[in-house]
This record gives C-alpha cells, sequence and structure tokens, in this order.
C-alpha cells in the first residue's frame, strides 16, 4: 500500500554520487593549476541550463527564447548596482522577481500553443526584447552594455576580487541553493504532476490536474532560475551587454541541456561542463573553427544519445550492474 | 509620393528574395513536418558557389545561377539521404537541434576555405545602375530580382497545381501514408521536392549576395527570417510562403526606412500573435 509514496521518497534521497558531486565542485577550487573563472562560468551557465531543464526535461516545452528571462535578470542586477543597491544577495533575490512575472505571463501566452509556433512565440518574444534593449540606448547603453556596475562585498566581508575567488564561492553557493529547491521542487507533488503532464497530458486533465494552469507557474519558476543565473554574471563580471539576451545564448543553452541530457537537473550542469571545457580547449587550439567541433558534437548527440550524454550513461551503468549481478548468480530484486 | 514608392519597390525585391529563400523549407516542413534550418546553410552555399564561378573561373553572372541552384540541390540531397531522412519520426525540437548543428558546421566550413570576411564580387554592367520606370528611378539590379522573383513563383504555382510531379507533392502534403498507400514513393518524391527546395534556396543566396552581403555567418542572420517567414505564411503553401515573404521584405525596408526606432520589434510581435492565433500560419491548414 506505501510502495508508491516510499518509492517517490526514495527518489527524493540524497544518494552518495549527489554528495561526491557537490564536494568535487567545492574541492576543485583547492586544484593547482585550476581556471577558476572557468568554474564560475561553468556553475553560471549550469544554473542557467538547470533553469531550462525545468521547462523543457521536465514539462515537456521547448523554448527557443530562454535568454530572454537570463538577460531580464542580469539587466536587473545590473540596474539595481549601478543606481545603489549594491548589496548582492539581496540584489540576486529581487532580480528574479520581474523575470518571474515574464515568465507567468509567456505562461499563460504559450499554454495552448506547442510544436513550431511554440518555438516561433518564444523565440519572437526574446527577439522583441533583445531588439528593445539595444535600441534604449539611454536607458540600457545599447550595444556598448550597461557601465559602473557597483557591487557591494559579500556579506560585507569578500570583496569581488580580480582572480575571481569570491566569485567562484558566490556562484556555488548559488548554483548549490538553487539546485536544492529546485530539487525539492522537482520531487514536489506538484512537480511529479508536471511530469504525469509531460507524459500524458489528457490522461492528468483525468485525474483532475490542471495542467493548463501549471505550464505558468513553471514558466515562472523557471524564468526565476534563469534571471538569477543573468544576475550571478553581472554581479561576478560587473557588466551586462545585450549578448545577454541575444538568440546565440539561447540556441547555446539549448545545445549545453541536450548534450547533457534533458530531465534530471543535473544534465544542464554536466552539459555546460563539456560544453564550455571543449570550447575553451577548442578555441585554444583553433579560434575559427571551433563551432565545427561544437556542431559536430551537437550532431552526434541527437544521432547516437538521443536523450544526451548523462542517461545514456546511468542506462549503460545498470545494464553493467545488473549483468555483474548476473555473473554472481543473484540478479538484482524486481 | 515617388520616394515612398521606391522603398516600396525596394520592399518587394528584398521580399522576394526572402521567398526564393524560404520556399524549400516550407515545403519540407509541408511534406515532411520536418524542421531544416539548414536550408539557410544551402543558401550560403548557393552565394558560394556562384562567387567562386563567376570570379574564379570567370563564368558570366547569368550563367552561374544554375550553377549554384545546382550546386545546392546537390548539397541538399546528399545531407537529406545521409542525415535527415533518419529524424523524419522525431520531434521538432531535435530536428531543430540537428540542423543548427548542421548549420554549426557549415559556418566552419565556409570560413575555413573562404575566409571569414565577406565576399566581393562584381555585377555585369548591364545588371548595375539606374533605370526610370512610370517615372520612379529604380536600381537595375532589383527590377532584375522582382522579375525573377515573380517568374520563379509563377513557376512553382504552375507547376504544383498544373503538373504530375505537383500533384503528387500536393497528395503527400496532405496525407502522406494515404499517398504511400495510392502506390506513390514517397521517398522519392520528397527527395525530389528536397532537391528543388535546397536549389532554390542557394539560388536565392547566389541572388543575395549582392544585395545582403555574403560571409560566413549569412545562415544565422536569416535564419531568423526564413523561419518567421514560412511559420507565418504557413507550411507547405507556395503562395502562403510568397505573402509571408513580401510582407516580411516590404515592412523590413519601409521600417528601417521611417520607423528606425522600432528596428524589429513590429515584425516579431506580428510574428508571436500570428502564431498564437493560427499555430499553423495564416495560410496553413489544419494539421
Amino acid at each position: 500500500m506505501s510502495a508508491v509514496p516510499e518509492w517517490f521518497a526514495g527518489k527524493a534521497r540524497w544518494s552518495g554520487f549527489e554528495i561526491a558531486f557537490w564536494c568535487a565542485l567545492a574541492g576543485a577550487y583547492f586544484l593547482p593549476n585550476i581556471d577558476i573563472a572557468l568554474l564560475s562560468q561553468i556553475f553560471i551557465w549550469g544554473l542557467f541550463a538547470m533553469s531550462l531543464d525545468l521547462l523543457l526535461g521536465y514539462r515537456g516545452i521547448a523554448s527557443l527564447g530562454h535568454a530572454a528571462f537570463f538577460g531580464a535578470g542580469a539587466y536587473c542586477a545590473g540596474f539595481l548596482g549601478k543606481y545603489g543597491w549594491g548589496e548582492p544577495v539581496s540584489g540576486l533575490l529581487i532580480s528574479m522577481l520581474p523575470a518571474a512575472a515574464l515568465g507567468w505571463l509567456t505562461g499563460k501566452l504559450v499554454q495552448r500553443v506547442s510544436g513550431v509556433a511554440l518555438l516561433m512565440v518564444t523565440l519572437g518574444l526574446n527577439l522583441i526584447l533583445f531588439d528593445f534593449v539595444q535600441r534604449s540606448t539611454a536607458l540600457t547603453g545599447g550595444d556598448d552594455g550597461l557601465q559602473g556596475i557597483a557591487v557591494d562585498p559579500l556579506l560585507g566581508l569578500f570583496r569581488f576580487d580580480i582572480f575571481g575567488r569570491t566569485a567562484y564561492w558566490y556562484s556555488l553557493g548559488a548554483l548549490f541553493a538553487l539546485f536544492v529547491f529546485l530539487r525539492a521542487f522537482v520531487h514536489s507533488p506538484f512537480g511529479l504532476a508536471l511530469t504525469g503532464s509531460r507524459e500524458n497530458a489528457r490522461r492528468m486533465i483525468m485525474l483532475g490536474s490542471p495542467v493548463e494552469g501549471d505550464i505558468s507557474i513553471v514558466f515562472a519558476v523557471s524564468a526565476a532560475a534563469a534571471a538569477a543565473a543573468g544576475a550571478l554574471l553581472t554581479q561576478t563580471t560587473q557588466f551586462v551587454s545585450p549578448a545577454t539576451l541575444s538568440f546565440q545564448r539561447s540556441a547555446d543553452v539549448l545545445v549545453m541541456l541536450i548534450i547533457g541530457g534533458a530531465g534530471r537537473l543535473y544534465g544542464g550542469l554536466i552539459g555546460a561542463l563539456i560544453f564550455l571545457v571543449m570550447k575553451d580547449w577548442l578555441a585554444a587550439l583553433s579560434p575559427v573553427y571551433w563551432y565545427f567541433w561544437i556542431g559536430l558534437l551537437l550532431v552526434l548527440v541527437v544521432s547516437f544519445f538521443r536523450k544526451g550524454v548523462l542517461p545514456s550513461l546511468e542506462t549503460g551503468m545498470r545494464g553493467l550492474i545488473a549483468r555483474l549481478g548476473k555473473a554472481r548468480g543473484g540478479g538484482p530484486p524486481a | 509620393m515617388a520616394a515612398v514608392l521606391t522603398v516600396l519597390f525596394n520592399g518587394i525585391a528584398y521580399g522576394f528574395l526572402l521567398f526564393i529563400m524560404s520556399v524549400g523549407l516550407s515545403v519540407s516542413l509541408g511534406m515532411m513536418n520536418f524542421v531544416n534550418l539548414a536550408q539557410a546553410s544551402f543558401s550560403m552555399l548557393g552565394g558560394y558557389a556562384m562567387v567562386a564561378a563567376t570570379q574564379r573561373f570567370g563564368v558570366p553572372f547569368l550563367a552561374s545561377l544554375p550553377i549554384a541552384f545546382l550546386a545546392a540541390a546537390a548539397a541538399s540531397v546528399l545531407i537529406e539521404r545521409l542525415v535527415l531522412r533518419h529524424f523524419y519520426d522525431t520531434d521538432d525540437l531535435t530536428q531543430v537541434l540537428l540542423t543548427l548543428g548542421l548549420v554549426f558546421m557549415s559556418i566552419a566550413a565556409v570560413t575555413y576555405f573562404w575566409g571569414g570576411s565577406y565576399q566581393r564580387f562584381d555585377l555585369p554592367a548591364w545588371l548595375t545602375g539606374q533605370q526610370d520606370v512610370l517615372g520612379l528611378t529604380l536600381e537595375t539590379y532589383r527590377i532584375f530580382l522582382v522579375l525573377t522573383g515573380a517568374l520563379l513563383a509563377a513557376l512553382l504555382i504552375f507547376g504544383l497545381e498544373r503538373t504530375r510531379f505537383g500533384a503528387m507533392v500536393r497528395a503527400c502534403v496532405d496525407n502522406q501514408r494515404v499517398a504511400g498507400a495510392c502506390g506513390l514513393n514517397t521517398q522519392l518524391i520528397f527527395a525530389g521536392a528536397f532537391a528543388i527546395g535546397g536549389g532554390l534556396a542557394g539560388l536565392g543566396g547566389a541572388l543575395a549576395a549582392n544585395l545582403l552581403g555574403l560571409d560566413p555567418n549569412f545562415p544565422l542572420r536569416y535564419l531568423v527570417y526564413i523561419l518567421i517567414i514560412v511559420s507565418v505564411g504557413g507550411m507547405g503553401t507556395i503562395s502562403g510562403t510568397l505573402a509571408a515573404g513580401l510582407a516580411l521584405g516590404t515592412a523590413d525596408v519601409m521600417g528601417k526606412y521611417y520607423f528606425p526606432q522600432f528596428g524589429g520589434v513590429a515584425i516579431y510581435a506580428a510574428t508571436v500573435a500570428v502564431m498564437l492565433w493560427r499555430p499553423h500560419g495564416l495560410m496553413g491548414r489544419r494539421a
């Protein structure tokens, strides 16, 4: 009778892999010759990809315009810093609010469209915001970006230094805090209902689940998380430009998520890690042609690992464990 | 008044260019429900084929246009048979990502062979300069574009409505399974339509090189416009794509002349509104 809730509770429990993963991220700081600026970028992009995963992986809604929310958060944090609100943590939290409202509205707009129309609507909204920000030179500085953003020391103690040490711990801390929240969110009954709607919306309606209303809520949460990533970028670099809102960025984050694997939060992080490390390495080899290899990786991933790298690894591991179990004579419990 | 009409004419010329580049995607979306962003790369390929033919081998401009068509058609059939056909049964997003990957690869490959700068080439003397038509002073090249575009549109509509192959294509757009059950080789028909669409994209790229500039980022710059035209016009309809192409071309050029402060916002907002109102496009049939 209680088997089903127990199964869900088991899913929500932290595994040894996860604890090791986060310890490794924190421990990476102390490795010799580690590029902590690159790692901070990976945390920020990872958070951004994770926010898209909430939409795409857990609710099955594709967005070609997720940079709109990232950019909204980035500009909001920029304005706060420029006009006197330099406290980073509260600035980060405040920056999430407008994007959440924007996401809620977007969700309301798109709750009835799907397929190509959905891609076009999200792309169109992203382009409108990009064009607006680029053209409002008096407000945003246009292509030159927003200058003169001041950020106070973190918790009043740690200044944002040029080596990016504070930025490293700040982005890791924010990433972890939001991850814990999103993890709880997707394992909550509401999160499970989202997955249900992704799998079979008609059946969820039969069960009395408000399928369409859920879309605006998950959009708002996803947008807020994307905005947090944008605000982190602004606060750690003290600069924001229209590039934060570009179609290129929307495409890149989608590519990261697909490479890593959608539908398990860690996919975005792994995807950001693979994408940015590859980019760093390839751009050093040949600054002009590195996009060829990213393109090839994308083609290979959608051709051979339809679900992304992480789920394919998981399936492979499970198969291996099952085979080992059989070799020992006792199969795994069904 | 004359100035407004000249701007309008320039917009129409631009619209015909966009139509030629987009019509292939409209057909592939209508027939196989396949989102092929690589269409923009076929356009770029056609442009580079034209530049190579005229600049390196001294082929006359007019003769280089069929070369651009054939080069892009050959490339599109090759890509379709080797890669794309394995993805007909996947969802829109997978197709978008797959073909986006191909676009990235094409950009880097073109940079490798031709360098990253804009390609320069000379139009023949008879296509440069201006002409007086009905009291308006129009650029000769744009007149050439409008005539070519109108001719191509007429040929396509006639071909689709009146020829045997056109009837087969329409049958496949309407219901691929039933068309197959009636004995049509849908794979072959699709490959044929795909080749024509890819070739037209290449021709569009060759015609656009002079007006829009040709560099490796060409696909990314025009990808969004191509997508807007096809989705707003309605997938699988030639006339819808033509109407949307002309509307976008005129709106874009007129907007740049008279309302530069708005930029693309009006176009993007109109796209969003149309997609919310009619997700299958203005002239698209309900799928």
